[in-house]
């Protein structure tokens, strides 16, 4: 046997054992054997328990194929007293049905006793938080339309139906910072056909601040707060600013709060809160949300 | 001489890379059940992209399932499951590691169904706890069929189950898997 032949055979003899030392360390993880993908780009989810804050549009949507019937109800100022039962005496209330259509698009439709006030909405967004290289934050947009129902404050004179309808526009901005952070901004114009006053304008802006902070996994801090650049007349109508407690219990979603607006739709809430933390004009307020599930999740199969 | 020393080598090698024993599937199904005898509605999830790996010659097997790949029949659900129970996202996976114990009366090579018993340490929420389960092993035209059912306590898992909700949501889960393997290539 040459020398060059036994070496090679040592070569081969060594290379093999490693070969043999490499199968059985793979024996130890099987899995790595096969898992070998990088992870996955994934929408991040659930930043708010609710699609509102708590008045405001959240950067949240509810799930494709699902329905949420919320009741929201607002009552008396606090400081009414036992009169009043420190305002629970007077409620006024919203009744809307939401729809999840895709992951980024939802629609709903309400009715308020304040105003008798019907409104309808969308929202879209076309950019998604995610993971693993994908966007930081959520852009979403929001368009709806009020209509006044009630009765015409003046019947003698010529009204006309364009009168009753109000528009908001909105863009929202928000991110998950981590499990139990999550903050927004929107910017909001508010456009209202007919003023009650000739020195109310008819286009409000407004940029909305909203977060929300996890106490426990089914419970929530929540603020909601609004600032008006124009359209605030002191005396007449403030800032409206809401914090609150989410509470999850099973199949419902609690969200009880203090705020000092009554109205429940963007155009009340937003340009017509005449009442003022300052003075301590606050009122209790709840919105239940409960979600029905309407189409069957294919992907069970 | 010298020759037959490369010739020798080089089929020990390729009969050493050739040496077919570890099967896989990325698909495998796992499928959970933990709906209380009284509850209105069914509380149950499926998987279908569990990572499976058994190595036929070590009996060695171990699964690795993402627990948002779970699907319920109603959002809601699923998204209680992620958010309040399993804490999807600080534990994103479960997993299973361990051997076929009597994994020396299964023939891989031969089509038929062989029971045998798993043994290994199971890790769900963050907690790994030693489990032993019967299964079914099903070799059928080159194909393994991996099947087991088993239960574990919620509670083992550090899963709490609120008062609210112990009326449907039973303390423990009845585990269902089944998992057709390939050849790993």
């Amino acid at each position: 046997m040459s020398n060059n032949v036994k070496k090679f055979f040592i070569f081969i003899f060594v290379l093999s054992s490693f070969a043999a030392k490499a199968q059985q360390q793979q024996s130890d993880d099987l899995l790595s054997l096969v898992d070998k993908e990088k992870p996955k780009k994934e929408y991040v989810k659930y930043a708010f328990k609710s699609s509102r804050v708590i008045n405001g549009q959240s950067m949240e949507f509810i799930s494709p194929g699902t329905m949420d019937f919320r009741i929201l109800h607002r009552f008396g100022q606090l400081d009414q007293g036992y009169k009043n039962f420190f305002g629970l005496d007077q409620a006024s209330m919203r009744m809307g049905f939401d729809f999840g259509l895709y992951r980024n698009l939802m629609i709903g439709v309400g009715r308020s006793t304040y105003k008798k006030e019907l409104d309808g909405y969308f929202k879209y967004a076309p950019i998604m938080q995610a993971t693993n290289g994908g966007a930081p934050l959520t852009v979403a947009l929001v368009g709806g339309i009020t209509m006044n129902t009630s009765p015409w404050a003046d019947p003698t004179i010529q009204n006309y139906f364009t009168s009753r309808l109000a528009y908001y526009y909105q863009v929202i901005l928000g991110r998950k910072f981590s499990e139990g952070f999550s903050l927004q901004l929107s910017p909001t114009m508010v456009h209202t056909n007919l003023v009650q006053l000739s020195s109310q304008p008819n286009d409000v802006f407004a940029l909305g601040v909203g977060g929300r902070l996890k106490l426990t996994s089914r419970m929530a801090i929540t603020w909601d707060y609004y600032h008006l650049f124009n359209g605030r007349e002191k005396g007449v109508n403030y800032d409206p600013l809401g914090i609150g407690i989410d509470i999850e219990t099973g199949g419902h979603v609690f969200q009880l709060h203090f705020s000092n607006s009554t109205g429940m739709n963007e155009r009340a809430f937003i340009t017509e809160t005449t009442s003022t933390w300052s003075k301590a004009e606050i009122r209790f307020g709840f919105n239940l949300s409960r979600i029905f599930q309407i189409k069957h999740n294919k992907s069970r199969g | 001489m010298k020759r037959l020393f490369v010739f020798l080598s080089i089929t020990i090698l390729a009969v050493q890379i050739q040496a077919q024993d570890k099967y896989f599937t990325k698909t495998g199904k796992i499928s959970f059940d933990a709906t209380t005898s009284k509850s209105p509605e069914n509380i149950d999830g499926v998987n279908k992209t569990a990572i499976c790996v058994l190595d036929t010659k070590t009996g060695n097997l171990q699964f690795s399932v993402l627990m948002k790949g779970f699907e319920f029949e109603r959002a809601l659900m699923q998204e209680h499951f992620n958010e309040n129970y399993v804490e999807s996202n600080k534990f994103p996976k479960s997993e299973f590691k361990g051997t076929i114990t009597n994994n020396a009366s299964v023939n891989y090579a031969k089509d038929g169904t062989y029971p045998v018993k798993v043994k290994g340490s199971i890790t769900i929420h963050g907690v790994t706890k030693e489990i032993v389960t019967d299964g079914k092993i099903i070799v059928k035209a080159g194909k393994i069929n991996a099947v087991a059912d088993f239960s574990v306590a919620l509670a083992d898992y550090n899963i709490a189950v609120p008062s609210l909700v112990a009326d449907k949501l039973a303390k423990t889960a009845s585990i269902k898997v089944d998992c057709v393997l390939e050849p790993l290539k």
